[in-house]
């Protein structure tokens, strides 16, 4: 690690160049399992992307008025009409896991066994609560709202389709998350990073840098409920 | 080597923006709750959306620690996705224009030159 060379902002474009052009290493100073990480965080942007470009895509095309998102998903309670409350209520969630897993990373810098894990778990199980509320919602649209992906009773078709291909997907990258969340963390918890127990599928050591990659992802998934909360359900 | 490769910063930095992040989401959600409409509401949804992607990404996931060969190789290919929204939304407008024109149902315009018995 002795050709890291200090990033100071002045020097930046410079580093930037000596970093490309270098032997072996681009990145510098980033385990191998990050910038692959990022990497296929970048291709799933592009998923991502394109699913909330044929979104906006439809809605700019159709002639047909669409559904008002503030309305469908409100909810009734005790005879009190608060619109988005369940979305909203979903992001507070996945906002407060984001949180515990940077924190678990940071505890993961420490090699802090036990606060690591914990934090983990947290995380899981705020994502699992995340992943139920969305269970809840898709019932209540697909059972008393009547929306299907040909067609709804609100408006212009393609909001079925446009919602359940986007948060469906969404939804699957939170529930991969939290089985992956489980996984590091039992491997946490039991010393596997500690004692540098390989993985079931690779002869590479374990180590906490794992940690941080999962964190990745997490916030990843966040980010992406960040975008399609400001476009698809308050847009 | 991974004493080198990790990164410690003070857990004050994370607890702060944790807290900006609720402030922001509590935001996005007052724009829909106070029912703001037009170019407020869409102002206010991007920079409450901007302002929490840019925190996630800068702090969470550590952007701004990177070396900027990583930040440029992650960051840069993005700017595709400008040019893909742009023509997307210049093309859908013009489809939005042909349906409205051809496949609305025709106005009722009394017909000026009919035979009369």
């Amino acid at each position: 690690m002795s050709e890291v060379v200090e990033n100071e902002k002045t020097g930046a474009l410079a580093g930037m160049a000596a970093d490309w052009s270098s032997d072996q290493r681009a990145f510098k100073g980033v385990p191998w399992h990050k910038a692959m990480m990022w990497v296929f965080l970048l291709s799933d942007t592009f998923i991502f992307a394109c699913f909330l470009i044929s979104y906006m895509k439809v809605r700019i095309t159709t002639t047909v008025p669409w559904p008002s998102s503030s309305e469908v998903f409100a909810l009734t309670i005790n005879g009190h009409h608060i619109p988005l409350l369940l979305i909203a209520i979903m992001t507070f969630i996945l906002i407060t896991s984001s949180g515990t897993m940077a924190m678990a990373v940071r505890f993961g810098y420490q090699k802090n066994k036990k606060m690591t894990g914990l934090l983990l778990v947290f995380t899981a199980l705020l994502g699992a609560s995340f992943v139920g509320m969305q269970a809840f919602e898709w019932s209540k649209l697909i059972f008393e709202e009547g929306v299907r992906p040909w067609g709804n009773p609100m408006g212009a078709e393609q909001f079925g389709a446009v919602f359940f291909m986007v948060t469906g997907f969404h939804g699957f990258h939170v529930s991969v998350g939290v089985i992956f969340l489980i996984i590091t963390a039992v491997k946490v918890l039991r010393g596997s990073y500690d004692n540098e127990t390989p993985g079931f599928m690779t002869g590479r050591k374990g180590n906490y840098e794992i940690v941080e990659s999962m964190g990745l992802y997490w916030h990843f998934v966040d980010l992406v409920w960040v975008f399609i909360f400001a476009f698809f359900y308050l847009w | 080597m991974s004493e080198v490769e990790g990164q410690q910063h003070p857990i004050s930095v994370y607890f702060w923006v944790w807290g900006l992040l609720f402030v922001f989401s509590a935001g996005s959600y007052a724009v829909d709750y106070m029912a703001l409409q037009g170019n407020l509401r869409w102002t206010l949804i991007l920079v409450f959306m901007f302002l929490k992607s840019g925190f996630i990404i800068a702090i969470f996931m550590h952007m701004v620690w990177e070396r900027l060969a990583m930040v440029a190789a992650i960051l840069v290919p993005m700017g595709c996705l400008l040019v893909f929204i742009g023509l997307m939304a210049l093309e859908g407008d013009y489809t939005n224009l042909t349906r409205d024109t051809f496949f609305s149902p025709a106005p009722f315009v009394p017909v000026e030159h009919a035979v009369q018995h």
